[in-house]
């Protein structure tokens, strides 16, 4: 369920700006409602950048990405004066809306409720016309332009998005873990794309053209990626390594389908 | 429908590597004719194709399209009037999306693609028809990623999703180039009958003067990025396919 075939590392970034600006909004005692949007066009603005730079400079996507990226810093910075800013005593989604008595349970059904929103909204965006000629942009883009779509401003409005729904992550892991700090968003680009290419593999060898299948194989993708990291420490590996273990599954999952490939053959 | 005129197209201007693609030609294109372009390679057939769908810009000149001037317009825009197929079957159609979402595509090729889903039970049964005109027994397969097709299977599709939306030129740049003689020739009919039926203002490039001599009813050779040779249909009718063969002697 890849839409287009840009690894986009300007999401390490507006994961992070999106908790940023949440910290800033909630330490300054903005509503939650009113903090939302203003992190979706947030991040939809460091995703459209990357896009304007890739499209209309000519310049490489993982390029245009890591400069925005690289930027962000001190865009960080600049908005909350130090590298890291607690979220105690503040109203947060997690402490206002209270569904179940236990902590834990709450947190839980908040972020399945908000999950399931956003997958429907994903799920119809994609089957609309303007969804289809979005996928289409990643697939065939000779294809495409020659059916009158503009695949620059495509490309932009989609990069925009990706990075809104980035930040909205970082809008909720910010308000769940109680902090936001400037280095949180480090491999988070890893972490999506080892879900989606989870998700690719099944998808693939499924031969599935159905969106909400899809859909609920990427958010499977994701679990099993987290389940791993989760086995990993829990069977005692020293958390340094965490990020080598990180790298090394989602190697694996790349590469082990070409691997049995080339030996079935 | 298509008028040309005065066109050059440079590429690398001044470089050691310079080319001189086209090298100024005038170009009137009626309705409905059906126009053969052959030519060795290099001779600037398909840079001339690709001025005319607007995915390369003229140096100088200018191209009109409907009596409007186009010689700026990206290929997107030119989209209202032309539909194309490309030598990779590859290139005409998106492979991880379903046949439908491809014909759904093309049946807005000339509108713009908004937040509603197209995609309906009239809609299907509009392509189901569509395609078992063919005679491949896709119709059935719908819902399949296009990747799973052949070549074959993939440009015969790409050539009825260009009728899906309004359409007054095609545009065919050696269509049949990747595939076996067979799918070859069912491509090569569907376009003739295509063509006849939508009264298509239509371009063919191909290296295959058997087609070339076929198909058409006008044709035309290119070398040095000039018009060599320009038959109309009366011309082309007496060409005898060993003087076509003589043109490449």
């Amino acid at each position: 369920m890849k839409i287009f075939n840009i690894p986009d590392i300007t999401t390490d970034g507006s994961y992070t700006l999106g908790a940023v600006v949440t910290a800033i909004f909630l330490t300054h005692h903005q509503p939650i409602y009113f903090t939302l949007p203003a992190v979706a066009i947030a991040g939809a603005t460091a995703g459209a950048l990357t896009g304007l730079i890739h499209t209309k400079l000519k310049i490489n996507a993982l390029l245009a990405g890591i400069l925005v990226m690289t930027a962000l810093y001190s865009v960080y910075l600049a908005l909350m004066g130090r590298s890291n800013l607690p979220l105690i005593n503040v109203s947060t989604l997690f402490n206002i809306i209270n569904i179940s008595p236990d902590p834990n349970n709450n947190t839980f059904w908040i972020l399945l409720i908000f999950i399931s929103v956003i997958t429907i909204i994903i799920g119809y965006l994609l089957k609309t016309d303007f969804g289809l000629a979005m996928r289409a942009t990643g697939n065939s883009e000779t294809m495409i332009r020659a059916l009158g779509v503009n695949t620059d401003r495509m490309k932009i409005t989609g990069l925009a998005i990706a990075n809104a729904l980035t930040a909205i992550s970082g809008y909720l892991i910010s308000q769940q873990q109680g902090y936001t700090d400037i280095s949180m968003g480090i491999g988070v680009v890893i972490i999506g794309l080892g879900s989606v290419i989870i998700a690719e593999t099944f998808i693939n060898w499924l031969r599935l053209t159905s969106v909400w299948l899809s859909l609920l194989l990427v958010l499977g993708g994701a679990i099993i990626f987290q389940f791993v990291l989760a086995v990993t420490l829990d069977i005692g590996v020293n958390p340094i390594y965490l990020k080598a273990v990180t790298a090394v599954f989602v190697l694996l999952i790349v590469s082990l389908p070409r691997i049995s490939f080339r030996t079935a053959k | 429908m298509i008028q040309i005129d005065h066109v050059y197209k440079i590429f690398n201007a001044g470089k050691p590597n310079q080319v001189n693609a086209v090298n100024g030609i005038d170009l009137h294109i009626k309705t409905a004719e059906f126009l053969v372009i052959v030519g060795s390679n290099g001779s600037g057939k398909t840079t001339l194709l690709d001025m005319i769908a607007g995915s390369v810009f003229p140096g100088t000149g200018s191209i009109k399209i409907d009596g409007q001037n186009v010689t700026k317009l990206p290929d997107y825009k030119r989209s209202q009037w032309i539909a194309r197929v490309f030598q990779n079957p590859m290139s005409g159609t998106a492979s991880e999306l379903s046949i439908l979402d491809n014909f759904r595509l093309a049946a807005i090729r000339t509108k713009p693609k908004g937040l509603t889903i197209g995609i309906n039970d009239t809609f299907k049964n509009q392509v189901k028809e569509k395609i078992s005109t063919l005679g491949m027994g896709l119709e059935n397969k719908i819902e399949q990623q296009m990747g799973t097709l052949s070549g074959g299977q993939r440009q015969a599709l790409t050539l009825l999703m260009s009728v899906m939306g309004s359409c007054k030129v095609l545009l065919l740049d050696e269509p049949t180039a990747a595939l076996d003689p067979r799918s070859a020739e069912i491509v090569m009919r569907t376009a003739e009958e295509l063509i006849k039926d939508y009264r298509l203002t239509s371009i063919l490039i191909t290296h295959n003067l058997k087609d070339a001599f076929n198909y058409g009813n006008r044709i035309m050779l290119m070398g040095e990025g000039l018009v060599k040779k320009d038959l109309d249909a009366g011309k082309k009718a007496a060409l005898k396919q060993n003087d076509l063969f003589e043109w490449f002697g």
